[in-house]
């Protein structure tokens, strides 16, 4: 055997970058799609009456939802894993034929499961349920493919030379261990042909289908357990794990304070399991359970702006690289926007604030904010500091990553702005009544008033996309662009012109 | 007392729990720290700052084996 020194191996984290690239030009394009389907309803049509099963907003909204979060986000957080999770436990994966075969195997599944799930909700094959759409065979999937992340997760702590774990390992286990348990409960299911109706008949229904283990409320209060959480552990939490690596890393900047990281770590552990219920205000829940979802969202600012501001005093007398690396740029923009919309959250979350935003616009701006904001922003700089690592080249071009991040700032802004008015606009019209009590205004009279609002949102998810469709183009161009020394990937990432 | 009642007093003592905990870990971090043998924690930033697979560990795992 040749004597070759010790390297790192980045063959998994290569392939889930391809993914995370793949699957966010196919989330967010969709997204487009639909905002202009709600601006524009001929655009449900438009490949013609034949296919408008296939093209209409309802059919093709949890494809947007799925392909962005266990799509995007989901591949980079696993990209970044295979890639941080080496670098902070100083073990290179080269090192173990297994965690190389599990790595590779947690990969294909995935991909596996990308098809079945790309086809089956492209034929309408749902559980109905949001953001938990798929049906039994393919959570059954989803199980397996979280398991080998774990056992990825702990296998590489098994054998790792640093003996403590750095915050963002913290942060990646949480990942694993909350959407385990998150995912396993409120999938809980019966397929149909197992299930015998009112009327003594068996094997009702396809073989795929399944209907909830929890009935009316319950379900909707474990869907929401779920589904908060879901932004909680799929949004948050990995995300926080990327920049406590890739900011001080890329500015060469130690963390400001490390207990406060490990603090806001627990405290986000503590409160956010608790806020779900602000999902169901004035719902059929019990009162006090929503006034705890809401209390509990409010105390979630204090770790949120922990981490956050941790963030951005890890820039302390460092201003000037924000504005000399696009790099930190991408990230001081995302952890702004992360303090952003972890105000904007709790403020919807209060009773009487959620009296007018429930149901509307708003809350889609909302996580919108966050997603386009906080969690695109953060992955694609991760990306960005990763590649010129991974292919041992510099970046293509920083001009363009420049005007990526101007163009997609913007578009993020016409996004949520739009969203805001539209959506007060929309709770103050629902509410508004004459001194009987009669509403003043029909559904039709609100749709009419925020068509050019909804116009406008789709001119900002465009102008996202389109810098999505830059950042591709720069990473892919990067994998031929002018190679690099080791000692130019220290710290600040090399970047052509 | 009814069952509700109970549940009440029994949350109120769980969240009271907790809190203790948290501010009882958040004096723990900054005590330990300031303690003769106790962790720097601050050192840990390190982890990221000096990842090479060359690069000496924070702490690494053959201090274990040593003692």
């Amino acid at each position: 055997m040749e004597n070759r020194p010790l390297e790192y191996d980045y063959t998994v984290a290569k392939m889930f970058m391809f993914t995370t690239i793949a699957l966010g030009i196919v989330g967010m394009l969709i997204g487009v799609i639909l905002a202009f389907e709600l601006a524009f309803p001929g655009v449900n049509t438009i490949l013609g009456q034949g296919l408008a099963e296939f093209t209409n907003y309802s059919r093709l909204r949890p494809l947007h939802t799925d392909a962005v979060i266990f799509g995007f986000t989901l591949s980079g957080i696993w990209a970044t894993w295979y890639y941080v999770g080496q670098r902070v436990l100083k073990v290179s994966m080269a090192e173990s034929g297994f965690l190389m075969f599990i790595g590779k195997l947690h990969f294909v599944l995935y991909m596996v499961v990308v098809v079945a799930v790309v086809v089956s909700l492209f034929l309408g094959i749902t559980t109905s349920k949001e953001y938990a759409e798929f049906e039994w065979p393919i959570d059954i999937a989803v199980v397996v493919v979280w398991v080998l992340f774990g056992v990825s997760i702990f296998g590489l702590i098994g054998i790792r030379r640093e003996k403590s774990l750095y915050i963002s390992i913290w942060y990646y286990i949480a990942t694993f261990l909350g959407i385990a348990m998150l995912y396993l409960f409120n999938n809980m299911e019966i397929p149909t042909m197992l299930a015998t109706n009112a009327a003594g008949e068996s094997g009702i229904g396809n073989w795929w289908h399944s209907v909830s283990m929890y009935a009316g409320t319950n379900d909707a209060l474990v869907e929401w357990w779920y589904g908060h959480n879901a932004v909680a552990f799929g949004f948050t939490v990995p995300i926080v794990a990327m920049i406590y690596y890739f900011l001080p890393k890329e500015s060469g900047q130690a963390i400001y304070s490390y207990k406060l990281s490990l603090l806001s770590f627990w405290g986000l552990m503590f409160v956010y399991l608790w806020a779900g219920g602000h999902h169901l205000l004035y719902s059929t829940v019990p009162d006090w359970m929503q006034t705890m979802g809401s209390i509990f969202s409010v105390i979630l600012i204090l770790p949120s702006w922990g981490s956050a501001i941790n963030m951005l005093l890890t820039m302390k007398g460092e201003w000037q690289q924000v504005a000399a690396s696009p790099l930190i740029k991408f990230m001081v923009l995302g952890s702004t926007f992360y303090m952003f919309s972890t105000l904007e959250g709790p403020i919807q979350a209060i009773k009487s604030v959620n009296a007018i935003a429930h149901f509307t616009d708003w809350i889609v701006g909302h996580v919108h904010d966050g997603t386009l904001g906080w969690v695109g922003f953060m992955i694609m700089a991760a990306l960005y500091h990763m590649a010129p690592r991974v292919f041992k080249r510099e970046i293509y071009s920083k001009s363009l990553m420049v005007s990526q991040f101007w163009i997609q700032t913007l578009g993020v802004v016409l996004y949520f702005t739009s969203m805001w008015i539209a959506g007060i606009t929309q709770g103050m019209m629902w509410r508004a009544h004459d001194e009987f009590g009669n509403l003043a205004y029909s559904f039709i009279d609100t749709v009419t008033v925020l068509h050019p609002y909804y116009a406008i949102r789709g001119v900002g998810g465009l102008l996202y996309l389109v810098g999505f469709l830059m950042f591709a183009y720069n990473i892919y161009k990067t994998m031929s662009a002018r190679p690099v020394e080791e000692s130019e990937l220290q710290n600040a990432s090399p970047m052509g012109a | 007392m009814n069952i509700a009642e109970l549940q009440a007093y029994g949350y109120f003592a769980l969240v009271l729990l907790l809190v203790v905990v948290l501010y009882s870990y958040i004096y723990h971090l900054y005590s330990t720290d300031k303690k003769k043998g106790g962790h720097d924690y601050e050192k840990f930033s390190n982890m990221a700052l000096n990842d090479d697979i060359g690069d000496a560990p924070v702490s690494p795992m053959s201090d274990d084996k040593e003692k």
